[in-house]
């Protein structure tokens, strides 16, 4: 293990396209803890450090599935099922209703509610799991040490992280790599 | 690099000269974090919260008295409540239309006008839930009369009925704008958690920004959930205001039972929503010096989108009075008869002066390029839609099958406190995020300038 005193260190870059090619420099060399943080979502540059998250597209899915189940389940259950159902004091029975001799299960009606508890399940799992895989809310970063950072990193800094933990970190070699990258500067991050 | 580009450049930018990352977030954020509020915030913030007294002593008549208070009679049962509802929900769709059916469609122009846009829905949504909570006359049991619960008496809501149907859009719209709306504006609250100066404003800033810092890994979920949303929020914005025209559409009542209530409803929702972002972004722009933000282009734009849902609104009340005529039915015919000459005909010829005549002076680039007409016309605009709503309900009612059922609908002074009341409310609410929160999404902002947000390799 590298250094104990440092979380990392930290680069910063001048504009997103030397960002982009440092990142990709990074990763081929072998880096694997390795973060870029930026004030503008920079396409390309998550790929470049070989990061490739399809997980909140598949959630999204899930969530939307289940409200689409739910919804039509939830009415299905209502208008068929006459009996009580008791469960430890919650009945969960339904409430059948015949206005004018329709159908109990009407299902050109049941659409709209089901296709919004689809809309509103998905949704719901687009902002939670997005919060639940970026570990929000986080109370706490390293990064923010960084005097440099907290100043410049939501305006217009770009930078550059390489986390101690890295099994390819040495603190004076991924220094003077990181400076070879054509960085503005490099400081170190305290845990 | 070189190509050329392909679009014919456009005459007025979307952003003004000389900005950089930096001068951009100082500007917006600068509003928040350095300004003392200028004199015309209070102004504006003062006649808000003055209205919103009226909506207080509007709600408390109506507990203490109940619905008595109100002027609905029968034929006349549905008055100002659904009225109001309608025409607060239909202002709400131009901020999901801006936020998110315009990021799909790659509109750059969106950009400065989104965040204001959204917030401005969700007021208006707030608005609107007011109303239908309230009519019920003991809101505290609106729970069990409208959302599906298990409880101890064993029943359910009507899922066959379209009131039903319009809890659960209008809800769901609520949510999802307000989802959309914090998700937008997580990175900006960052900037402002990392620009605020007092203690107390970095904390606030800090917790709701929930731990933002720019990661790329965070940036690549961010981006592809945002744009889900977007593609969530676009088929479910179209259908709020549809399964708010079911609640007339699906009856049977002439003046109502028309098919062509979803999309007439939709394209009026839009146009009424363009008119109230212009009516609040121009003395906005004027107020905090937005104008390299929030440009010409903008307001011509808009304007443009009013104009088309214009005369698509126009023609849903062509259509109205030719299949009046066209079915053969003696109570549709009567219903157009009675709208046009009857005693509610000074309302329905100064809808069609608002909405018929009055934006069609949109078809000149002079008109749209000019900002207090432009100001004038968002106002005819929403005094007009607003009518929209009056005679549809109004004059479809009062007409009752029997000339026996016949009557007269005015609303009493606590619909005229509630519905100015809940100007208030909105108004009270908009000044207040305009003075806590960045009104423009900077991050987006800063993706508009060149190289912003795009490698050379990866140009979309």
């Amino acid at each position: 293990m590298a250094d104990t005193l440092l979380y990392g260190l930290m680069a910063e870059f001048t504009s997103t396209d030397a960002l982009v090619s440092a990142a990709e420099r990074v990763h081929q060399e072998g880096y694997t803890r390795i973060d870029a943080l930026t004030p503008i979502p920079v396409h390309g540059l998550a790929e470049a450090m070989g990061y490739d998250d399809r997980r909140i597209q598949k959630m999204i899915l899930a969530g939307g599935l289940f409200g689409c189940a739910a919804g039509l389940g939830l009415q299905l259950h209502v208008n068929l099922i006459g009996w009580n159902i008791n469960i430890g004091g919650v009945y969960l029975s339904g409430y059948p209703l015949n206005v004018g001799g329709r159908p109990l299960v009407s299902l050109p009606a049941f659409i709209i509610p089901t296709f919004e508890l689809t809309i509103l399940f998905a949704a719901l799992t687009a902002v939670i799991g997005t919060l639940a895989l970026c570990g929000f809310p986080e109370p706490y970063h390293p990064v923010f040490n960084v005097k440099r950072f907290r100043e410049r990193g939501s305006t217009d800094g770009m930078f550059l992280c390489v986390e101690a933990e890295d099994p390819k970190f040495d603190a004076a070699k991924t220094r003077d790599f990181l400076k070879g990258l054509g960085a503005r500067g490099v400081y170190d991050v305290e845990p | 690099m070189s190509s050329p580009n392909p679009s014919p450049p456009p005459t007025i930018p979307v952003l003004g000269p000389g900005h950089n990352y930096a001068s951009i977030t100082d500007k917006i954020s600068d509003i928040v974090l350095q300004f003392r509020a200028p004199i015309r915030w209070f102004l504006g913030f003062v006649v808000g919260f003055t209205l919103l007294q009226g909506l207080l002593l509007a709600i408390y008549m109506l507990l203490f008295k109940g619905v008595g208070v109100w002027g609905i009679n029968i034929p006349v049962g549905w008055g100002f409540d659904i009225i109001n509802f309608v025409w607060w929900i239909g202002i709400g769709h131009a901020g999901t239309l801006i936020s998110a059916i315009l990021l799909l469609f790659r509109q750059q122009w969106r950009t400065s006008i989104n965040r204001a846009a959204e917030a401005m829905t969700l007021f208006a949504v707030a608005c609107a839930l007011l109303f239908p909570i309230f009519h019920t006359g003991r809101p505290w049991l609106a729970a069990y009369w409208l959302l599906p619960y298990p409880n101890t008496m064993g029943v359910w809501p009507q899922f066959r009925s379209p009131l039903i149907w319009d809890v659960f859009a209008v809800s769901t719209y609520g949510t999802v704008s307000a989802l959309f709306w914090f998700t937008g504006l997580i990175p900006d609250l960052a900037t402002m958690r990392d620009r605020a100066r007092t203690r107390v404003g970095q904390v606030i800033y800090g917790a709701l920004a929930l731990g933002w810092r720019g990661s790329a890994r965070h940036w690549q979920i961010y981006e592809t959930a945002y744009l889900i949303l977007a593609g969530l929020s676009t088929p479910l914005v179209l259908s709020v205001h549809t399964v708010v025209s079911f609640d007339f559409a699906v009856s049977l009542l002439p003046g109502w039972h028309a098919t062509i209530f979803p999309p007439y409803f939709v394209a009026g929702a839009i146009y009424s929503g363009f008119a109230m972002v212009l009516t609040l972004l121009i003395p906005m722009r004027s107020i905090y010096g937005l104008q390299d933000m929030i440009t010409l282009r903008h307001l011509e734009n808009m304007a443009k989108i009013m104009l088309v849902t214009g005369l698509i609104v126009f023609y849903g009340y062509m259509m109205e009075a030719f299949f009046a005529w066209y079915s053969a039915n003696e109570f549709e015919k009567y219903m157009i008869y009675n709208r046009t000459t009857g005693p509610y005909w000074y309302m329905y010829w100064t809808l069609i002066f608002c909405n018929g005549f009055v934006p069609q002076l949109l078809w000149f680039k002079r008109i749209r390029l000019n900002v207090g007409i432009l100001f004038l016309i968002s106002i005819i605009v929403n005094i007009g839609m607003w009518l929209e709503r009056y005679v549809i309900i109004v004059t479809s009612l009062h007409r009752d099958f029997l000339p026996s059922s016949w009557g007269m609908y005015q609303g009493s002074r606590y619909d005229w406190s509630f519905y100015l009341g809940t100007m208030g409310l909105f108004l009270t609410l908009f000044y207040l995020f305009i003075r806590v929160l960045p009104m423009i999404a900077m991050f987006e902002m800063r993706m508009l300038l060149p190289g912003g947000g795009n490698t050379p390799k990866d140009s979309h």
